[in-house]
């Protein structure tokens, strides 16, 4: 600590978090329905991206039906198929995953986390929730329609999402990007609160470096969204005006069925360009909350403080600047120029460092950690394993020379299965099991938990490792049907029957899963406030479920970081975050001044 | 207090200045609306960067046509100008204490923000007359979408103007007006400098 550090501290008083005027609902539908509570909103969010979730779930089945028994199901047509497609990646990108990390956990542990009694903009809030709702019914609209919801593929590529020909050209597509942007306002709305909440509403003592992981993740993830969606929501307003106006922002001059459409010179390229720099920054809009939950979850549940915080934060931070300056490594078969390529791999490759980083301090914070195979633990494991084989997979897609063969293949629905679907879903599961007991009071049932886990674990595995074979052997991705071929072997179809069985049977643990949350919020084991002894602040809350305003009549001061787990000298193995020093029960062998913190990381 | 600064601490370990006290919250000495508004406007930011950008490529093309510049889009800066005046009008109103200055600025500031987009529509309207449609060539598609993204975020802003405007005329005093009326002002004289940005743009394209 230098004098100058110490000089400075003197000049600066002491701050007071100032009481703010807490909205108060007066009506049940204030209380339940239009409400203004953080937490409320947190489960609306969830609710509403779990159901559309499920949607995208069914969907996925009814791609696997096809893909694994064709000619089989009479119902499933090239256009409807093309259409289960779009929607079950557009679903599961943006108003699943997207929506409930951070709609729902932002919402949810922010406050919470950071020790304020709700968000900043808590009426902005409650709007961001409905003009989600909003989105979702747009979209879900676009499904009964005329010509049914658009079949444009989840990139909306055009031409062809908005020519004719393409299924859901009529209405589709249009409610498609309509729910695009309307998402993305309320997102803003959302994502405004997330961001000042965290830089400004923070309790006394909760300096930004000692905010647990899940609070940085959830706080870069969402600047990463607030810089990348409007690239989204550009590119959807444009497309939107090429569909109903007839502009050519970037749709080019075409013949279609013989005749010359009214489109001139549009550059679908730019689309791409938008796209991506929107899509690239997405990965990471999930990829960094579910880093930051995973942080959480394995240091207390491994009753050790987590390896390199500051590097994991720096991490978090230089992944999430470098996640804009790769958009294009999906771009690389769109004829770009070489130099561009190479520009794009090596940023690619760069990227990968920091992830890298991130691996090995979880690992380490496990090596010789207490390590309770708690069901929430279980999944962060699954998690890292995941997260690495999707990331490995990355670097050869990262390669142009070697993506250009593997492009459109399935190898490449594998690799983005793994790292953005199956891995961030590992962690939801993981931080659902992690907070469902503060949510609810009650904890999930362990048995139907392990049931759950195993099944998904091994189950995403036999999906998804076949696939990257599949991939290599040359089977197209986006094909309704690839009959016989020159250079698949036959073998191919038993191994595609064989991951859509695998399909229904991960698609079947999930319903014990939900099962298992309804019944279990009504008649699960009773939690407790704190029941994995964890240290961070939504764990002191005065009641479970947290009340309105989360901590009673005063806010937490917090002492330390969010990381204090089997510390030398200290009596428990946990000292949570707002435990005033005098309070921290020694052991009888510990002299001298309380221990705060591991004597060797003092080094 | 330096985010960077802050960002290098090791919580980990006694921060001998912090032992006995703990101290600061936010991370800048502001309210939450002033943060959340810096927040917002760089958001604006991107979205017009990207339009311009997208602007930009697409003039290359070569069936590029740019369109005239109806003399009305230099009145209607120019009122947009006075809509920005007028509000850094109330807002030194607050600062002094002068509930006659915040009012004069208020209303002002609406008339010509009202004036301005009511100025904008007839823009479009003459153009259209004159057969500038937005599919008949690109150019044409970018002004009017260029001038509406401009025009809905002017409009958005009138509803924060609202806001303001209705507290005060329900009483409210000078020191609970402060923070809305420079919220108000900064929004302006930011949309201002957009829309100086976009019209150059447009008249040298």
């Amino acid at each position: 600590m230098s004098n100058g550090m110490l000089e400075e501290t003197q000049v600066i008083p002491l701050a007071e978090v100032e009481e703010v005027d807490l909205y108060h609902a007066h009506h049940w539908i204030t209380k339940y329905v239009f409400c203004q509570d953080a937490k409320v909103i947190a489960i609306q969010y969830s609710a509403t991206a779990i159901l559309i979730g499920l949607v995208g779930l069914v969907l996925s089945w009814l791609m696997r039906l096809q893909l694994g028994f064709p000619e089989v199901f009479d119902f499933i047509d090239a256009e409807s198929y093309y259409q289960y497609v779009t929607m079950h990646g557009m679903i599961m990108v943006i108003y699943l995953l997207t929506a409930l990390f951070l709609g729902g956990f932002g919402n949810y542990l922010i406050p919470l986390m950071v020790g304020a009694r709700d968000m900043v903009f808590p009426y902005m809030n409650m709007i961001s929730y409905w003009v989600y709702l909003l989105a979702v019914i747009v979209l879900t609209v676009s499904f009964f329609v005329p010509g049914g919801a658009s079949g444009a593929g989840w990139t909306l590529y055009p031409p062809q999402a908005i020519s004719e020909g393409t299924p859901g050209i009529d209405g589709g597509i249009i409610l498609m990007l309509v729910s695009l942007v309307l998402f993305i306002i309320g997102f803003t709305m959302g994502g405004l609160n997330y961001v000042v909440t965290v830089l400004q509403a923070r309790a006394r003592g909760m300096t930004l470096m000692r905010m647990p992981l899940t609070v940085w993740g959830i706080f870069v993830a969402t600047i990463l969204a607030l810089l990348a969606f409007p690239a989204l929501f550009v590119a959807g307003v444009m497309m939107l005006l090429d569909r109903v106006l007839g502009t050519s922002f970037f749709m080019p001059e075409m013949i279609v069925q013989g005749e010359m459409t009214s489109h001139e010179n549009g550059s679908p390229l730019l689309f791409q360009h938008l796209f991506w720099f929107f899509g690239h920054p997405e990965v990471y809009i999930v990829a960094l909350p579910a880093f930051g939950v995973v942080s959480d979850i394995i240091s207390t549940h491994a009753r050790k403080n987590i390896f390199g915080y500051r590097m994991m934060v720096w991490a978090i931070v230089a992944i999430g600047g470098l996640s804009f300056i790769v958009w294009a490594h999906h771009m690389y078969v769109s004829g770009m120029n070489p130099y561009f390529g190479f520009f794009f791999a090596t940023t690619t490759l760069i990227i990968a460092v920091p992830t890298a980083l991130k691996m090995y301090n979880w690992v380490l914070t496990l090596y010789k950690g207490n390590i309770h195979l708690s069901i929430p633990m279980l999944f962060c494991i699954a998690f890292i394993l995941t997260f690495l084989n999707g990331g490995i997979t990355g670097l050869f897609l990262g390669n142009v020379i070697v993506d250009i063969p593997l492009s459109d293949t399935m190898f490449v629905v594998a690799h983005f299965h793994m790292v953005m679907g199956i891995a961030p879903v590992l962690v939801i599961f993981a931080a659902i099991y992690h907070w469902f007991p503060k949510m609810s009071g009650r904890m999930l049932h362990e048995g139907w938990g392990q049931f759950h886990f195993w099944i998904t674990f091994l189950g995403s595995y036999l999906i998804y490792f076949p696939m990257h074979y599949l991939g290599f052997v040359g089977v197209p991705r986006r094909y309704f049907e690839i009959g016989e071929t020159a250079f698949v072997p036959p073998s191919a179809a038993t191994l595609n029957e064989f991951i859509t069985v695998m399909v229904l049977i991960v698609g079947f643990a999930q319903v014990v899963f939900m099962a298992n949350i309804i019944i279990s919020i009504f008649k699960g084991k009773p939690a407790g406030d704190n029941p994995w002894n964890a240290t961070s602040l939504e764990w002191q809350t005065a009641t479970t479920p947290p009340g309105h305003g989360n901590f009673g009549d005063e806010l937490p001061v917090v002492y330390r970081w969010a990381y204090a787990y089997s510390m030398p000298g200290v009596e428990a193995d946990f000292v949570p975050q707002n435990m005033p020093p005098g309070e921290v029960k020694r052991t009888d062998s510990a002299t001298g001044p309380v221990a705060e913190d591991p004597p060797e990381l003092h080094q | 207090m330096s985010l960077f600064h802050e960002m290098t601490k090791k919580p980990w370990l006694v921060d001998p200045a912090e032992a006995n006290e703990v101290r600061e919250v936010g991370a800048f000495f502001l309210p939450a609306g002033k943060v959340g508004l810096r927040v917002f406007l760089v958001v604006v930011t991107v979205i017009f960067t990207l339009i311009t950008i997208a602007y930009a490529d697409r003039m290359l093309f070569a069936n590029w046509l740019p369109m005239p510049e109806p003399w009305v889009l230099w009145l209607n800066t120019a009122l947009l100008i006075a809509s920005s005046a007028a509000m850094q009008f109330a807002r030194n109103g607050t600062k002094q204490d002068d509930m006659s200055g915040v009012r004069d600025g208020l209303v002002w500031a609406g008339v010509f923000t009202f004036a301005f987009l009511t100025g904008q529509l007839y823009v479009w309207q003459q153009l259209v007359d004159l057969g500038y449609y937005a599919n008949t060539n690109t150019a044409n598609a970018f002004f009017y979408l260029l001038t509406a993204a401009h025009g809905l975020h002017m409009a958005g802003g009138l509803i924060a103007w609202w806001r303001s405007y209705s507290r005060m005329r329900r009483g409210a005093s000078v020191a609970d007006l402060r923070l809305s009326v420079e919220l108000c002002t900064t929004y302006w004289h930011y949309l201002l400098l957009i829309w100086l940005v976009l019209f150059a743009l447009l008249l040298i394209s």
